[in-house]
């Protein structure tokens, strides 16, 4: 199965996980300071930065570009909840 | 001393238009207003057209419009700047542009996002501003600096240039109400001015600091905030004031170089103590770590947050007791949001009797408060062993190297990390 490594730049950990994994699912298990609120996309809260491997993430779904358009949200932003790493070598800060 | 006095005037054209709420006694839930506060309002008038800048609390409406009334007629008003859009400030903003539709309303662009939550409508024009901008109305130029989350994530500033006036939303601002309403003018309110920087501009003062470098090169004659005495007697004064405040309250005995982690404790029995020491002699190993123990059963009074506000990490250690932390765990941890712990690193340890919940609860709220919370806690069931009084100080050394930058960075699986997360439950 492909791998992505998702590194925790504040934490300073890395981790190995299956391609498709959603980032709230990763950071949830390292104990990373990533707060939730709805957990499907709609509230915003857990508005997350990606420090560089953007071109591994999912693409943004309608809803999550709304939501982080209507945050005002970079174009290095993603929701936590929503965005999945496809594969190789991703740093988020957090 | 507080009968309401009409629009009272500034410098020439230039009056201030605002509300007094003498009977006020709380402020927000969270600040104590012993005398009440002003929301200050204030009108500009220029050769070609007329601002308004910033409203009051929609309760003082009435008094905000009878005193704009006294100094401008609507159809006069072409701008309308709203310095950050909390309530007390934008209450009357909809009522207002209701009766001045010609008007311009100018923001930060922080505070498009709040402008629709507030006027409940997309049709609002507006026109977003940043520091370098500037509104000619004739005779007077507004300039528009950007202060961003002082206290709000969309404050702005803003100088009447000719008359050398500086609006400066809650910067400088008090809780103090006094129809005299000059500095030099009305009862001692130093104590408020004190009070009011730690409650509200506090937990942001890297940004008061960057706010000062913006503001203090300005020729000011007045600074006048939107609460409180209106500072026309010595302005500079207050953005010293300011730049002393934002200042660390505690000289650092810690080498510059060196990193400072904060050991608390509270213990029934001294087995959640024995933890405590043990991260202590297990974060000593590490060189470079400044580490201090304090027992948090003393804690009444003592100054632990000016600690925590100089510290680079803090390990909490609270015994477990009907299945929660104990109170004075979370009186220090509900603290916190006085001062900025974003990104410090944070830890926890207990011992436990039944359960054991203290530990996760404590890494939860510190994660809450955005510390980074790296190495999970240890928790050991009453008397601790020698086996688990050894992870503790791992647990202390751990935390130093990460304080250091000394940690051994690896690659760890999904699944490692889910075995590990078994083996600390």
């Amino acid at each position: 199965m492909p791998k992505a490594n998702v590194t925790f730049e504040k934490l300073g950990v890395t981790i190995s996980v299956p391609a498709g994994t959603r980032l709230i699912e990763i950071s949830e298990k390292v104990g990373a300071s990533i707060t939730y609120g709805c957990r499907e996309g709609e509230c915003g809260t857990c508005i997350m930065k990606i420090v560089s491997g953007m071109e591994h993430m999912s693409e943004r779904s309608v809803l999550e570009d709304k939501v982080l358009q209507e945050n005002m949200a970079g174009s290095s932003q993603r929701l936590a909840c929503q965005a999945q790493v496809l594969g190789g070598d991703i740093v988020v800060k957090a | 001393m507080n009968a309401a006095p009409n629009a009272v005037e500034l410098a020439p054209g230039t009056h201030w238009i605002g509300a007094l709420d003498p009977s006020l006694r709380e402020f927000d839930i969270i600040l104590k207003t012993a005398n009440g506060t002003t929301y200050n309002s204030y009108c500009v008038r220029g050769d070609d057209g007329v601002a308004i800048i910033d409203t009051v609390k929609a309760s003082h409406a009435d008094e905000f419009f009878s005193r704009l009334e006294q100094v401008a007629r609507y159809e006069e008003i072409s701008t309308i700047v709203l310095n950050h859009l909390e309530p007390d400030h934008s209450g009357a903003l909809p009522e207002l542009m209701r009766r001045a539709p010609q008007a311009r309303l100018y923001i930060s662009a922080k505070a498009q996002l709040m402008l629709k939550a507030l006027v409940k409508t997309d049709e609002l024009q507006f026109s977003v501003v940043e520091t370098g901008d500037s509104v000619d109305l004739g005779g007077r130029t507004l300039h528009f600096f950007s202060t961003p989350f002082l206290h709000w994530p969309d404050t702005q500033c803003t100088l009447v240039e000719e008359q050398g006036i500086l609006f400066s939303g809650d910067v400088f601002g008090c809780h103090f109400c006094d129809a005299r309403l000059f500095n030099d003018k009305v009862g001692d309110f130093r104590f408020s001015f004190e009070y009011y920087y730690q409650h509200i501009m506090r937990p942001f003062r890297e940004h008061v600091l960057e706010a000062l470098e913006l503001l203090e090169p300005l020729q000011l004659k007045t600074i006048a905030p939107a609460h409180g005495p209106i500072l026309r007697e010595a302005p500079q004064s207050y953005l010293q004031r300011y730049k002393q405040l934002a200042a660390p309250l505690l000289h650092n005995e810690v080498g510059t170089n060196d990193k400072s982690l904060l050991v608390f404790y509270i213990s029934s029995y001294g087995n959640t103590a024995l933890m405590a020491q043990a991260v202590a002699e297990g974060a000593e190993t590490e060189a470079s770590v400044r580490i201090s123990l304090y027992d948090l059963q003393a804690s009444g009074g003592l100054p632990f947050v000016d600690l925590i506000e100089e510290a680079d990490g803090i390990a909490i250690g609270s015994p477990t007791i009907n299945g929660d932390a104990v109170k004075p765990v979370w009186d220090l941890l509900s603290s916190l949001a006085a001062i900025k712990v974003r990104d410090k690193l944070g830890a926890a340890f207990g011992s436990y009797g039944w359960s054991g919940e203290a530990i996760n609860m404590i890494e939860d709220r510190l994660r809450g408060l955005k510390l980074r919370v790296p190495v999970k806690g240890v928790r050991a069931k009453l008397i601790p062993n020698e086996e688990e009084l050894q992870r503790c100080r791992e647990l202390g050394k751990q935390l130093a190297q990460h304080l250091t930058g000394n940690l051994e960075r690896r690659v760890i699986s999904m699944s490692e990390l889910l075995s590990q997360e078994q083996a600390n439950a």
